[in-house]
């Protein structure tokens, strides 16, 4: 299984989080259309390869951390 | 097409039992099940992905619709995606009525399959039993149950003992850690030869005369003017003013490539196979608070499978980890089984979307169209979504049976909430 590099709690077993998913910028709601906040609730670009993402360190510090995974290898390392 | 007629009229002979005589007889060896061809300038229709959808829409264009013309491409084998790495396992008991009528069809087509392809695809309807751990799952089966019954679909919620009637194997004392209740038993359903079913839909495309081919990669996707044009692949380019995706796993790539985004994240899902044993298990057992299901082939090995692993990726290696768990639940619900050995563990890539449900039909792209998002009930819905997809082709819009599938349900709001697709949870 995977070492997820938490930037407080240092690297820790893949399963001490819940995945949150990919990161995107959040339209602001008091002016986004209903289809760009439609967009931001639905698509993703699911792409195959590096890919920066939210982690939930659930088990853990309970906080939301950012990290760079590429998604074909499961390779994983801390986000710039 | 003429030259090859003869050759073709060759390939349409009939599997029987006197021609397996005869080639027993003669050990002359059989001929290929389809051809391989030159790639040419242009096909009236384009599919990009040679697994059950892609082929069995080639299938029912021909044969429905007279549509010949249609090249199936591949990046890789016939049957190498999902077509091959699902668990077999066919149902109609969902959760909506739009998926109950759509994956009965589904059924009812595969019942009819081995005499339609004449290829065995050794359908067995053995009934299908997914087990309650809680008070709450039997609530939940009874709303199932009386959605399926209303559309005319067996499903009925049985108790324990009735449970243990069915599977003798099965644990139903209540010491055990998840205490069986009762169960939702699903008699049409069942397991089939899920290569098979590839194997067949591609000699009955092929000896219609649609052009499969293998190792063909799409490269590209030529779109002008908000208009498919054809597709560029690794072995030339092709011209085609309709095409359909037909992957899965790389649905979002393929589709990005048309310039088209789709809801959908994938997600791995691992499975395992045992050494083969003589016949015990005849239904197909499910346990949704295990996360597993179980069933066992014609040859003898249990089948077992998973929920999707926990996080997006495009990964089909398994991990002892997943297989461990997997074992000691299988374990939970059978302890007879303890000293089985397992053969191989694999994985498979289920493209998620976020209701549950699949998206056929067309894009903003026109002559594009989509057969993607189909999680983890792809396999059980190839026929059905083959036989409407191709419908779709040849009459321009998607037939009432998958209109309420369409993508733009994302943007109207219009999503489908099927939570019986998961046979176990997500």
């Amino acid at each position: 299984m995977m070492l997820v590099p938490c930037p407080w709690c240092g690297p820790r077993h893949a399963g001490e989080f819940g995945y949150v998913g990919e990161v995107q910028p959040r339209p602001d709601p008091t002016t986004a259309t209903t289809t760009e906040w439609r967009d931001y609730l639905y698509l993703r670009h699911n792409r195959a390869g590096w890919t920066r993402e939210r982690w939930y360190h659930r088990m853990g510090c309970r906080r939301y951390i950012v990290v760079e995974r590429d998604t074909v290898t499961n390779e994983i390392r801390r986000s710039p | 097409m003429t030259g090859s007629s003869r050759a073709s009229s060759d390939r349409r002979s009939r599997y029987s039992g006197l021609s397996l005589l005869r080639h027993a007889v003669s050990g002359r060896p059989w001929p290929p099940a389809w051809r391989s061809h030159d790639l040419r300038a242009g096909y009236d229709v384009v599919i990009i992905g040679g697994g059950v959808h892609g082929l069995a829409t080639a299938y029912y264009l021909a044969r429905n619709h007279g549509i010949t013309d249609v090249a199936v491409l591949d990046k890789g084998y016939l049957g190498g995606g999902g077509s091959g790495r699902n668990t077999a396992i066919l149902r109609s008991n969902y959760l909506t009525p739009e998926g109950v009528r759509f994956y009965d069809r589904s059924l009812e087509l595969y019942a009819g399959l081995a005499a339609d392809l004449n290829f065995n695809v050794m359908f067995s309807r053995r009934g299908h039993l997914t087990l309650a751990h809680s008070d709450a799952s039997l609530r939940t089966m009874r709303w199932r149950a009386e959605v399926n019954k209303v559309s005319g679909v067996d499903s009925e919620v049985i108790d324990a003992a009735d449970v243990k009637r069915l599977v003798p194997h099965l644990d139903v004392t209540a010491g055990a850690r998840y205490p069986i209740l009762g169960g939702l038993h699903h008699p049409p359903g069942g397991i089939v030869r899920h290569d098979a079913v590839v194997w067949g839909y591609a000699r009955a495309a092929d000896s219609l005369g649609a052009h499969l081919h293998q190792d063909t990669e799409v490269t590209g996707i030529d779109v002008r003017a908000g208009r498919v044009r054809g597709v560029r692949t690794t072995r030339g380019d092709i011209a085609a003013p309709v095409v359909l995706n037909a992957t899965a796993g790389w649905s979002t790539l393929v589709a990005d490539l048309a310039g088209v985004r789709l809801p959908v994240q994938t997600f791995p899902l691992q499975a395992a196979v045992t050494e083969p044993v003589k016949p015990f298990l005849r239904t197909v057992v499910v346990s949704g608070s295990l996360h597993v299901y179980v069933s066992q082939t014609s040859r003898g090995e249990l089948v077992f499978g998973a929920s999707v692993d926990p996080f997006a990726s495009y990964s089909t290696r398994g991990s002892l980890e997943f297989t461990e768990g997997l074992a000691g639940h299988v374990l939970q619900l059978m302890p007879s089984l303890a000293k089985l050995r397992l053969l191989r563990q694999w994985a498979g890539l289920c493209d998620m979307t976020p209701d549950f449900a699949p998206i056929m039909g067309h894009t903003d792209v026109e002559g594009f169209l989509v057969d993607v998002g189909w999680g983890t009930y792809g396999f059980k819905a190839g026929p059905v979504a083959g036989e409407a997809m191709a419908d779709c082709i040849a009459h321009g819009r998607p037939p009432d049976l998958i209109a309420p599938f369409g993508l733009q349900r994302f943007a109207e709001g219009r999503l489908m909430g099927e939570k019986g697709a998961a046979a176990v949870g997500h």
